[in-house]
């Protein structure tokens, strides 16, 4: 499930429940929904309430950041749990994560 | 030597990305019985879900067929995972296990799976010959917690 708070130039997706191939592609229609509508500078995603995830999950990262740089945007990630944060980290997009951003 | 067998389960479904859910819930319920920490849970599950997702999206790519979870515990405290399809086949393991080599781009894979698997699970073995199917082998020692 992908929930928006929208600020006008940052966009927050608070994801939640668990990130696999079979949900990646629910999640990539609404990111991708916001990203074409609004055209942030930066989206958010906020995992907080994310208990799984495996590399799908940094397809679904790699392809919307892609979308947000080609208009210059960016992503950050936030919240990950140690668990996410290791897939994160195999996948080299540490960089993206926000160490105790609040917003 | 070969290891005492503790308990065993083999389970089959049909390659709908649903369970995907189902197969890591599985081999994780499985793996409780050896008193896992939730890191090695987390990770267990993971490896787990990329190898289904494997089967799901590549070994059966244009079709439904049988995909094969077969949990063994050994004596050392080791959980055997194997995760068998009787799809298409890989023409290029080596290639295949390359981190960011995918063959499905636009489907969004990262072509990371392998590599999860490999950092997550102290072995991994990958058995495959095209137009077969393919068969992954995972191992992963459980560190006995303080009692």
């Amino acid at each position: 499930m992908v929930k928006l708070y929208n600020d006008g130039k940052r966009i927050t997706a608070a994801l939640s429940g668990d990130i696999d191939h079979h949900t990646a592609r629910l999640m990539r229609a609404e990111l991708d929904d916001v990203i074409s509508h609004s055209h942030p500078e930066m989206l958010i995603i906020d995992l907080e309430n994310v208990g799984f995830m495996d590399s799908s999950g940094i397809g679904l990262i790699l392809g919307r950041l892609k979308a947000m740089r080609e208009n210059g945007g960016d992503i950050i990630i936030k919240n990950a749990r140690p668990n996410i944060a290791a897939v994160i980290r195999i996948s080299g997009l540490s960089n993206l994560i926000a160490e105790g951003v609040r917003t | 030597m070969k290891k005492e067998i503790l308990n065993e389960a083999r389970i089959q479904f049909p390659s709908c990305s649903a369970n995907e859910s189902f197969a890591r819930a599985a081999a994780a319920a499985f793996a409780a019985q050896a008193d896992p920490t939730v890191q090695e849970i987390s990770e267990i599950k993971t490896a787990v879900s990329e190898a289904v997702t494997n089967a799901i999206v590549h070994g059966y790519r244009d079709r439904m067929g049988t995909v094969e979870l077969h949990l063994r515990r050994y004596a050392d405290n080791t959980i055997y995972i194997a995760v068998k399809d009787k799809g298409s086949g890989i023409e290029n393991i080596e290639q295949a296990m390359t981190p960011l080599f995918t063959t499905a781009a636009d489907e969004e894979r990262s072509g990371l799976g392998f590599s999860v698997m490999e950092s997550f699970m102290d072995k991994l073995r990958v058995k495959s010959a095209a137009g077969k199917g393919t068969t992954v082998t995972m191992e992963k020692k459980l560190n006995r917690r303080e009692k």
